[in-house]
């Protein structure tokens, strides 16, 4: 399972800020710890402030904040923002779908998706930093803010 | 029901039968579905065992406010001796104040005391709440999918 550019930059986003709940962190800070893309970044840092989960305060030593509950906000949460998990249900028929085989197929991803949506929302934000403490990142990108 | 205080102190004990009614009653409280014999079979099968099966109970003055029970189980499909968690309730009221945490930390000691150095448990999918706290747990995926089938078919 892949996610799309915008889903990892929120969910690298979402982690940065809540891992420092009490600092203002500009997006050129993160984008520079992911190297990832600043002006993506701050269209996805916009979309969550839309959506209450972070506070973005202008001016000098302005910056965003994670202002959601990160035992409560899921990974879930976060991804379906900017995707859907699995086929939606506006999924328009493809050849073959009304087959057997179609339908087999069909029940088969089906059962995938429901595993990957049922992984996804049992990982908080703040499990996610857990993990994220004790596996060990490579390569020169990762160094702390 | 009972309540806790900030700062109110609670013990992890063997679960004794004076116990019993009260985790039916959290059970029922949490489940919708009462289970008299169940658990007083559990309480006789874990009860009092002190090596290979575990049923402990967290209580403060104001009575039991959860439970975890498990047991080591080996070799199923080829498994290696492992500590095996199969229910952890605490009182819905009592949630956030570390009372499963530490249900869960003192069956995870009984377990390395008695030989085994990894533990597992299996969810309903839809089981999200319990889910998340296995996961803040440290608890990841494991090497098992369960599978099932409807026997008439």
């Amino acid at each position: 399972m892949n996610l799309k550019m915008a889903t990892r930059h929120a969910l690298f986003a979402i982690l940065e800020l809540a891992d420092h709940p009490r600092a203002q962190i500009s997006s050129a800070q993160i984008a520079e710890k992911y190297a990832i893309s600043p002006n993506h970044l701050s269209k996805v840092l916009r979309t969550l402030v839309c959506k209450g989960l972070v506070e973005a305060i202008r001016g000098a030593g302005g910056g965003y904040s994670f202002v959601g509950n990160a035992k409560r906000v899921t990974l879930l949460d976060i991804i379906l923002i900017f995707e859907e998990i699995g086929t939606p249900p506006s999924h328009k028929q493809e050849p073959g779908d009304d087959t057997a085989e179609g339908q087999a197929l069909r029940m088969v991803m089906g059962e995938i998706d429901a595993i990957s949506r049922a992984t996804l929302s049992s990982i908080t934000i703040d499990t996610m930093l857990k993990i994220s403490r004790r596996t060990p990142g490579i390569g020169s990108a990762v160094h702390a803010l | 029901m009972p309540t806790l205080a900030a700062n109110t102190e609670f013990e992890i004990r063997p679960a004794a039968a004076a116990d019993l009614d009260a985790v039916i009653h959290l059970d029922t409280q949490i489940t919708a579905m009462p289970k008299v014999e169940y658990w007083h079979g559990i309480f006789e099968r874990f009860g009092r065992r002190e090596t290979d099966g575990f049923f402990l109970v967290a209580t403060s003055g104001e009575g039991v406010l959860g439970f975890v029970v498990g047991e080591i189980r080996a070799w199923e499909f080829g498994s290696d001796p492992c500590g095996w968690i199969f229910a952890i309730e605490v009182s819905p009221d009592l949630r956030m104040n570390k009372v499963g945490t530490a249900l869960y930390a003192a069956l995870c000691a009984n377990f390395r005391k008695a030989g085994v150095s990894r533990i597992r448990t299996m969810l309903a999918r839809d089981a999200q709440l319990v889910m998340q706290f296995f996961r803040s747990q440290g608890m990841m995926a494991g090497p098992f999918i369960q599978l099932e089938k409807e026997l008439d078919e």
